[in-house]
């Protein structure tokens, strides 16, 4: 029967369960890295919030249980036993590109990395690893995936991302809770937030996560939340204004960061003209994007938008 | 992490990059005996004095005060004397370092390569560093080196060459010889090239930088290639499997404050304004910043303490913010996700009491985990701090705090 082809099964699930952008409340989810301080931490924190925490995997401890889920001593085991979908992972930085290309090897369809720190020269690996596999990564560095009353895969404070109809795409942590909060503060609410992650070389690109939201039917309007350096934000700009069906007020952190010294995020530096905030929101005004200059105007500027 | 010249040079060695040679010292006896040394071995009597500071423009750059240039030929013993008396302890102030300088405590004594043999020598340029929309290692050269690579960019884009590198396959044979034909080399200079290129991306790669700059890329009159000058910039998230490397940190090339600050694991970045803030998460405090300038201040620094944020961490933020005499308030913008924002609130708490008389305007702003709890701690600390829950309320705070 069709639904046996991969194809059409895809199609089905896409059509009638997956409404929700890269994680709903059916979403199964190991966690690696699953007992260790943060690993441990913030399992508990994604259970509280309803997450579909259905495992994790720790090397050297399968079988035993955690957080009264069972451990597992690969992701290939934890696929097999729990049919996990989706990983997150919160490994050391040095073992940590290791642990995306093991997921994407066991098949996982959604890869969350959190972990901050990984050197960029493993990354540069993991991305051609990933090429050509099925696999989506998301990070590293970020604080993962929300979408709101169905999954909170990420560390974000879940309690702050009301459910309703603004999807948000962010490098940064705080910003996005920030975002969220005056999104919520304005009448509106939160369909998913995708936080992609402050390094170099990321899984997900802005205009990919940008692309998500605008095909997503749960979602009336976008916050698109960058920084200095890459040119990430422009590509997503020049995306947004062939591709326009829904409102973007943009973001770009950084307009008094001086050239030549990295901002925290090791991705966040000026090396060239592209790079600086003015640059960026210069693109994103000519390509239709709503951009506010302050931080303090994200959630307000939203609401008047979709009034328009 | 930066790295001097000479410590790049040292590490290409045990890549076998041929470099010019040459030995780092700190005083001007040393200095002379570096020069008999390298005058022996090269049978040249001309070498290269080069001040090692972490910034470029050294050739045109001067020691504040004197005319004497950061990157010096001397033609004998007496020249080395006086060349290496002007930089020691001299501040050379170059297009890269502003107008403060930086101070010389070494410099390299290096051979000649400008020396006379059966043909011309060359000068190009080759530099290695991560393109982040590939997401794959660039090999970028020219034939115009020894010059302004970003200058030669703008003026002159078609005699800038890229050679992007596959990440599995690495750097290929015909991708090395490419770039030798591309330079116009033939014969041994070719085979040299080819040799070189192929060491270099190793030693790029080994050594996890995040830049590798060699300018010039030098061939000499007997048609050898080699490396003159060189900027080595190493993933600082790689340092953890290089513990060789963390050791040539050099402390006194940075900022005082900011190493201290590094030891609290503060990022912290210090910047001219009269605003100091203290805020979680890089891009919240980029945000942060830029929301001081919207409201009529600039911003003194940039400070994320982070996911892990403590009464310790958030201390030792308050004394170095308040380190800077130009701060003429300070906001606090806390949006607790992670750290929890009454742990904050405790922090700025003791800072208080521990600092005593703080007289400048303090701005916090709590939101998030615990928030609610946050606010209650500092209203009954009866400290003269002014709490705000929005950022455009914090914003209107600072507006008033600057005008």
């Amino acid at each position: 029967m069709w639904l046996n082809y991969p194809i059409f099964a895809g199609l089905f699930k896409e059509i009638f369960q997956n409404m929700s952008v890269l994680v709903n409340k059916n979403s199964k989810i190991i966690v690696q890295g699953f007992t260790g301080t943060e690993g441990t931490f913030h399992a508990s924190q994604m259970i509280e919030y309803g997450t579909n925490v259905v495992g994790g995997v720790t090397p050297n401890k399968g079988g035993s249980t955690h957080l009264e889920r069972p451990v597992f001593n690969t992701v290939a085991d934890a696929v097999k036993q729990t049919g996990a979908d989706v990983s997150i992972i919160f490994v050391p930085p040095a073992f940590a590109g290791d642990a995306i290309m093991e997921a994407a090897e066991a098949g996982i369809a959604l890869v969350v990395c959190i972990t901050e720190g990984i050197p960029v020269q493993d990354m540069v690996k993991v991305k051609n690893y990933l090429l050509g596999k099925t696999t989506r990564l998301i990070g590293p560095n970020c604080p993962g995936v929300i979408t709101a009353g169905e999954a909170k895969v990420g560390i974000m404070p879940g309690f702050i991302f009301k459910s309703g109809r603004i999807g948000i795409v962010s490098k940064s942590g705080t910003l996005t809770y920030e975002a969220a909060d005056q999104t919520v503060k304005a009448g509106l609410g939160i369909s998913t937030a995708i936080g992609i992650g402050g390094d170099p070389i990321i899984g997900t690109t802005t205009k990919e996560a940008v692309e998500l939201l605008m095909n997503d039917p749960e979602t009336d309007g976008i916050i698109m939340i960058g920084e200095i350096g890459g040119g990430m934000e422009a590509e997503a700009a020049r995306w947004i204004k062939d591709n326009n069906t829904k409102p973007v007020v943009g973001f770009i952190a950084g307009q008094t960061a001086p050239p030549g010294r990295r901002m925290g995020h090791a991705g966040a530096i000026i090396g060239g003209a592209d790079d600086t905030a003015a640059a960026k929101m210069k693109i994103l005004e000519e390509c239709g994007v709503h951009v506010v200059a302050s931080p303090a105007d994200i959630g307000r500027t939203m609401a008047q938008v979709l009034k328009k | 992490m930066n790295l001097h010249e000479y410590q790049a040079k040292e590490l290409l060695k045990k890549y076998n990059v041929p470099v010019q040679e040459g030995i780092a010292v700190d005083n001007v006896m040393a200095a002379e005996e570096a020069y008999r040394q390298i005058k022996n071995e090269t049978n040249n009597s001309f070498a290269v004095i080069k001040a090692q500071i972490h910034a470029g423009g050294r050739g045109k750059g001067k020691i504040q005060g004197t005319e004497q240039r950061g990157v010096a030929v001397a033609k004998k013993l007496e020249d080395v004397t006086a060349i290496a008396k002007n930089l020691l302890g001299g501040t050379l102030v170059t297009i890269q370092t502003g107008e403060a300088g930086k101070k010389v405590s070494k410099i390299l004594v290096a051979q000649d390569v400008y020396y006379p043999g059966p043909n011309d020598v060359k000068e190009f340029y080759l530099s290695i560093l991560l393109d982040r929309a590939k997401g794959q290692n660039v090999i970028m050269y020219s034939t115009e080196g020894g010059m302004d690579i970003e200058e030669v960019a703008h003026n002159t884009p078609d005699k800038i060459y890229k050679e992007w590198v596959h990440p599995s396959g690495g750097l290929q044979g015909f991708q090395a010889r490419k770039i030798a034909f591309n330079l116009g080399l033939s014969g041994d200079a070719f085979k040299s090239c080819v040799k070189f290129v192929t060491n270099l991306y190793n030693a790029y790669v080994g050594l996890d930088c995040s830049m590798l700059e060699i300018n010039p890329l030098f061939k000499t009159s007997d048609e050898k290639i080699i490396a003159v000058d060189c900027k080595m910039n190493v993933d600082d998230n790689a340092l953890m499997r290089h513990g060789d490397l963390a050791n040539l940190r050099d402390v006194s090339e940075e900022d005082p404050t900011e190493v201290e600050a590094g030891q609290y694991n503060l990022n912290f970045v210090k910047l001219d304004g009269n605003v100091g803030c203290m805020v979680n998460g890089a891009g919240l405090a980029m945000a942060t910043m830029d929301m001081i300038k919207l409201s009529g201040g600039e911003p003194a620094n940039f400070l994320d303490v982070g996911g892990t944020a403590n009464a310790q961490t958030v201390e030792a933020g308050f004394r170095i913010i308040m380190k800077d005499p130009n701060v003429k308030a300070i906001l606090i913008n806390i949006f607790g996700g992670i750290v929890r924002c009454d742990r904050v609130a405790a922090g700025v708490i003791e800072a208080f009491n521990k600092l005593g008389n703080i007289t400048i305007p303090i701005i916090v702003r709590l939101q998030g985990t615990n928030a609610v709890e946050a606010k209650k701690l500092i209203d009954e600390s009866g400290l003269k701090v002014q709490s705000a829950i929005l950022l455009s309320e914090a914003a209107a705070l600072v507006k008033k705090a600057v005008a």
